[in-house]
């Protein structure tokens, strides 16, 4: 049998929010639930995130943003994604959005967006579902 | 043996205590209490109850006393809210200068008694509008300032003479301070008579709010220039809060925001004194700033630890002599992350019981946070019932007729005890790492709170923690807010404002006094005459923070979880 290797999550941080208790939280749920992180750390730009997505091979991409920046930065990080032919990564959200924010998001290619209240479980069941090995 | 109670009367309740005790067990051999274990939202546990027992080695005298007594456990001042009601003061910030001081004067029209600045991202972290990192975020979650302009316009028509401002602002605090020292003098208003406070506390800002600019070391520099800049110049300014306010919001347990929070005064303190300023001299001017969580008696003693502590800090430790040196003055928030999105009127009620907690811990000042600041800036309505939340406290409730009412409660004295004990433990292990600047490299306050907060979130998730609305009584009826929007046209109308500033503005002048910031920071000389000759000269808020940048180099977030 060959080995299988595990899914390989990028948690980023982009734009100055300094908000970073979830994606803390959200990075060891992940590596509890046996998944592969890499945490940028605050204040990256869409340009450094996706560039070390795509040098760090990641299966999926988990944007925080709790300062109301998302509307401009999230999108960016899609396109860049875009630019670089690496659209195969997923790339899903958490933080504050209104909810016409989230329809927009969603249309702009954000796979699915978690709000406050959600649960770890219900966070790594997602990323269970509906992320593959690229 | 007993301080307060004589031997006979202390075994007597000691005999009844281990009685009662014992009937209460025989009860639960049937019927067991309804959960394993009673616990704070901090995970401490807690007594069915407490009694004399519990404070036995408490001595009124020492320990307790009356108000504007030390050790201050009952209230900085003796006649507390009977003298004078804590300030109300609104964190207020939004889109541009004009709308935010729309806002103030809204606010101060309806009884606000001082005012309190957010500022937008790129402001916190030093940027102007016009950066490419600032894109998409100008007046997002406040005030954009770039220039004496913008801050020339916040403050438009309010009496700065008059009333005091506080700022919320860390690695550029001393640029916004200068501009602000700057609009007053333009009016003409001495900088002697101008009050409020600059948050200015860079060392919280590592541990756990995360907006910096510079490394710890030169950020701690500049701090203490602020420090001796306004014991000299701007003697009714705040120059630090220091601040649990967000210790607390990443996740920490109470007790870790009372020890990190003092013990980042401690190194304030410290390293003020080894400029060579008199401690009486710059510690009076020292405020704190502390949330106000949702375990209320919990949050109660905390505050009443906070004021004993630094009183024992400041005499013992320090030294200082003047009783103002003693005193431990603070200004509360709410706790944000106690919000919900989910079933948000709920909010007005988890905000009412806290600001409660804070009044009964002798709060200073305060700031109730907004039904819907959970999904956005608050709205002016959501910001009106939140300071009448405040107003009915102070003026209906009653609970301001008598001082520190909870004072001699064997449970509320039994746990401000407990938690100063715990917090004087961890501010000693600080100490044994050798302060504040060396626990902070080796990451120990950020994973204290990092463990912390992840404790916690395992706890709501196992349904232990209950949120209401959120793991517990949960609907699925969606209830929709009328949220305050800001305008997308507002950054590129701020990118116009500064720079027709830039072309306007005399350029040789603002050379001059680039030049000269960038010899104070390389040097000993103080940075903040400098920076008020620069802001009357409009330079920009980021062509002064890029000089730091250059002298003290950037500091990058570790990025451990």
């Amino acid at each position: 049998m060959v080995d299988k290797r595990k899914v390989r999550i990028m948690v980023a941080k982009p734009g100055l929010d300094g908000h970073d208790r979830g994606a803390r939280i959200i990075a060891r749920a992940y590596r509890d639930a046996g998944f592969e992180v890499v945490y940028t750390g605050l204040h990256q730009t869409p340009e450094e995130i996706v560039e070390s997505a795509i040098q760090e091979d990641v299966d999926m991409i988990g944007l925080s943003s709790l300062a109301g920046a998302h509307k401009y930065l999230f999108p960016r990080v899609l396109e860049l994604l875009r630019e670089k032919g690496a659209e195969d990564i997923v790339v899903c959200g958490g933080g504050i959005f209104p909810d016409e924010d989230i329809e927009m998001l969603k249309k702009a290619g954000v796979k699915e967006l978690f709000t406050p209240g959600s649960s770890l479980e219900e966070i790594v069941r997602w990323v269970k579902i509906n992320v593959k090995l690229r | 043996m007993s301080l307060t109670f004589n031997k006979k009367i202390f075994d007597d309740i000691d005999k009844s205590h281990r009685k009662w005790r014992d009937e209460l067990d025989r009860a639960f051999e049937s019927k067991p209490e309804r959960l394993e274990r009673f616990s704070t939202v901090s995970d401490r546990e807690i007594n069915a109850i407490y009694s004399p027992a519990d404070v036995k080695d408490q001595s009124f005298a020492k320990d307790i006393g009356f108000p504007g007594e030390y050790p201050f456990t009952r209230g900085v001042q003796p006649s507390m809210y009977r003298g004078r009601l804590w300030t109300m003061r609104m964190f207020a910030g939004l889109g541009s200068a004009k709308d935010t001081n729309r806002r103030f004067h809204h606010l101060v029209n309806e009884g606000q008694t001082g005012l309190s600045t957010a500022f937008d991202m790129p402001t916190l972290m030093g940027y102007d509008t016009d950066s490419p990192k600032a894109r998409g975020e100008c007046g997002k979650c406040g005030v954009a300032i770039d220039t004496l302009q913008d801050m020339e316009d916040l403050f438009e028509g309010l009496p700065v003479d008059m009333i005091t401002t506080s700022m919320t602002i860390n690695p550029p605090a001393a640029m916004i301070w200068a501009m602000y020292i700057a609009m007053a003098e333009k009016r003409g208003i001495d900088r002697s008579v101008i009050g409020g406070t600059i948050q200015n506390d860079m060392l919280k800002e590592f541990i756990a709010q995360k907006t910096f600019m510079c490394p710890p070391a030169p950020s701690v520099r500049v701090v203490t220039d602020t420090v001796e800049f306004g014991t000299k110049e701007v003697p009714r300014w705040n120059t630090i809060s220091i601040s649990g306010y967000h210790i607390r919001e990443a996740g920490s347990t109470a007790v870790q925001e009372l020890a990190f929070t003092l013990a980042d005064g401690i190194a304030y303190t410290q390293a003020a004194i080894d400029r060579g300023l008199d401690v009486d001299q710059f510690a009076p001017r020292f405020s704190f700033f502390f949330n106000s969580h949702l375990d209320f008696f919990e949050e109660i003693a905390k505050f009443r630890a906070a004021r004993r502590m630094w009183a024992r800090i400041m005499k013992d430790r320090f030294g200082a002599k003047d009783p103002r040196s003693w005193w431990l003055r603070f200004h509360t928030q709410t706790a944000g992350c106690s919000l919900t999105a989910q079933q948000p009127y709920n909010n007005v009620v988890r905000t009412a019981l806290e600001a409660l907690a804070a009044v009964l811990g002798g709060t200073q000042s305060l700031h109730t946070n907004s039904l819907d600041e959970v999904l956005a800036l608050p709205s002016e309505e959501s910001a009106t019932i939140a300071l009448r939340t405040q107003q009915i406290i102070a003026e209906e409730s009653g609970v301001t007729n008598t001082l520190d009412p909870l004072g001699g409660s064997y449970f509320v004295e039994a746990l401000t005890n407990q938690m100063e004990e715990e917090a004087f433990e961890i501010i000693h292990k600080v100490d044994d790492m050798g302060g504040m600047l060396a626990a902070i490299e080796r990451n120990y306050p950020q994973q204290a709170i990092a463990d912390a907060a992840y404790h916690y979130q395992r706890q709501v998730d196992d349904k232990q923690k209950t949120v209401v609305g959120v793991n517990k009584y949960a609907t699925e009826e969606k209830i929709s807010l009328e949220l305050l929007e800001i305008n997308e046209e507002l950054e590129r109308l701020q990118i116009e404002k500064v720079n027709r500033i830039k072309n306007d503005r005399d350029n040789k002048k603002v050379k001059y006094c680039l030049d000269e910031l960038a010899e104070a920071c390389a040097g000993k000389r103080n940075v903040m005459e400098p920076l008020v000759e620069g802001a009357k000269a409009y330079v920009t808020l980021q062509e002064s923070c890029d000089v730091f940048r250059q002298v003290f180099g950037e500091y990058r977030d570790p990025g451990i979880y």
